[in-house]
């Protein structure tokens, strides 16, 4: 694997369009978690012409909803969930400005054809490296949306959180990338 | 004859919920381990060691192995000589769900319909719940925290005798094929064939309760097991992003079926092959 590129939150869309596929990187900043029922709230929210909680230009979105924090930590496991599920929503969303997305599994071809036009990174965390990820986290806040319980829409303090760029803006896919030499069938 | 309180069911299945959701069992983590070793892509090599690494966080923490600690689902045999007393049975299951859940900062994943409300239960229940009468007095309880990322991609498909072991292999590796990077592999694959429809789904699930190291006692069905996982390894799947090590294990159960079909079904379950047991 290539050197570890190292990202600050928030990420414009010129830092996005330069990642490649394969890239391994390390993310520090804020990011914002929010899933399935945390989208359709949103998604719904600007199709009645309402502003959102946040405003998503140039930030990150994790697909994440987590187990609830021990008591004196900031978070409990969290790692990513199935990105797939949020991509009737993704389209929409990614024209509120955001840059990257962090998650897990193939996306839509919509989704990717987004990605192109707004220089959007979509990266994967490793699925099921839950506990392991959470020592990356020093501060889970809720901003909205508290009746979803682990779907709230929240803000994360990250330091180093390890990904890996999986969609780049151009839309080289390195799930297909890295298949490919190991299938034999 | 001999009584068992369902207090002490629920106090076992609460501390079955968190056993499962810390501890990967030691078979599993062996087998990452060995996946680890033969593992080719130099990316699917870090992440099995970010995998394995979890775990062994998770363990020695008590914490999640993964945030989805995912539907709870209990094998039940009950000795027919066994008197429950005390309460509801179902009850006594579900109040040690939620005890579990609850206690153990486990993710409560669960709503009580599916399509219109999706309101969450706020406490995991219910499990689901299968239960079997057998000879003897004693309880005997397996339980499994099943992630939904992996459940999802799961199938069936309703072959006829025709389709025979290459319609078998065919279907299970389109199922496979069609998961892809998705149900968080590498993964432990669950194939039951025969009985009915539903009964093959459940054979699949029942399937992913048998140790991993552990073959199928029918030769035939054990060379197929073997043969499986060969298939499923050469997909290029991988650890998520590409590789050698796209399953850890394929176990197959079977049963008896209908002179005109041939039922198969697959039940994927992602690395965090979680479970614990118990008899009483």
């Amino acid at each position: 694997m290539a050197e570890t590129i190292r990202i600050t939150t928030p990420l414009k869309e010129e830092d996005s369009r330069k990642l490649r596929a394969g890239d391994s990187v390390l993310i520090t900043g804020t990011i914002y978690s929010a899933r399935d029922a945390a989208h359709k709230v949103m998604t719904e929210a600007l199709a009645r012409g309402e502003k959102l909680p946040i405003d998503w230009n140039d930030q990150i979105v994790y697909y994440l909803g987590p187990t609830p924090a021990k008591p004196g930590d900031p978070i409990g496991s969290c790692g990513p969930t199935t990105a797939g599920r949020m991509d009737a929503y993704t389209p929409t969303m990614l024209e509120q400005g955001i840059k990257g997305m962090i998650g897990k599994g193939s996306r839509a071809p919509e989704v990717v054809e987004s990605m192109k036009k707004n220089g959007v990174t979509y990266f994967a965390a490793v699925g099921g490296a839950a506990a392991l990820i959470a020592k990356s986290v020093k501060k889970y806040t809720v901003i909205a949306y508290p009746e979803l319980g682990p779907e709230a829409l929240a803000a994360l303090e990250v330091v180093d959180f390890p990904a890996i760029v999986v969609i780049d803006s151009e839309g080289n896919d390195y799930y297909e990338i890295g298949q490919k030499p190991y299938r034999k069938l | 004859m001999r009584t068992i309180n369902v207090e002490q069911i629920t106090a076992e299945v609460a501390q079955m919920c968190k056993e499962a959701a810390y501890y990967l069992p030691q078979d599993v983590y062996e087998a990452l381990k060995k996946g680890r070793e033969t593992e080719e892509s130099p990316v699917g090599q870090v992440v099995l060691d970010q995998i394995i690494r979890n775990s062994e966080i998770a363990r020695a923490e008590d914490r999640p192995i993964c945030q989805d600690t995912g539907m709870t689902i209990i094998f039940l045999e009950v000795g027919q000589d066994l008197h429950i007393e005390g309460g509801d049975l179902t009850e006594a299951i579900n109040a040690g769900v939620a005890k579990g859940y609850t206690e153990g900062y486990l993710r409560k994943s669960v709503v009580a319909e599916p399509l219109f409300d999706r309101k969450n239960t706020q406490n995991n229940t219910p499990a689901i719940i299968y239960t079997k009468i057998v000879p003897g007095d004693q309880l005997k309880i397996e339980l499994t925290c099943k992630g939904f990322g992996s459940e999802n991609k799961g199938g069936i498909k309703m072959l006829v005798p025709a389709d025979g072991v290459e319609g078998v292999k065919k279907a299970v590796l389109d199922i496979i094929q069609h998961a892809s990077c998705n149900p968080c592999p590498p993964m432990v694959v669950g194939v039951g064939i025969g009985g009915t429809m539903d009964q093959a789904a459940y054979l699949s699930k029942r399937a992913l309760m048998r140790k991993i190291t552990e073959r199928n006692a029918h030769p035939d069905y054990a060379a197929l097991e073997n043969e499986l996982l060969g298939l499923i390894n050469k997909t290029g799947i991988g650890p998520q992003l590409g590789g050698t090590t796209s399953a850890l294990a394929v176990n197959i159960e079977w049963g008896p079926t209908h002179i005109a079909g041939l039922p198969v079904a697959v039940t994927i379950c992602c690395h965090a092959c979680r479970h614990s047991h118990r008899v009483l």
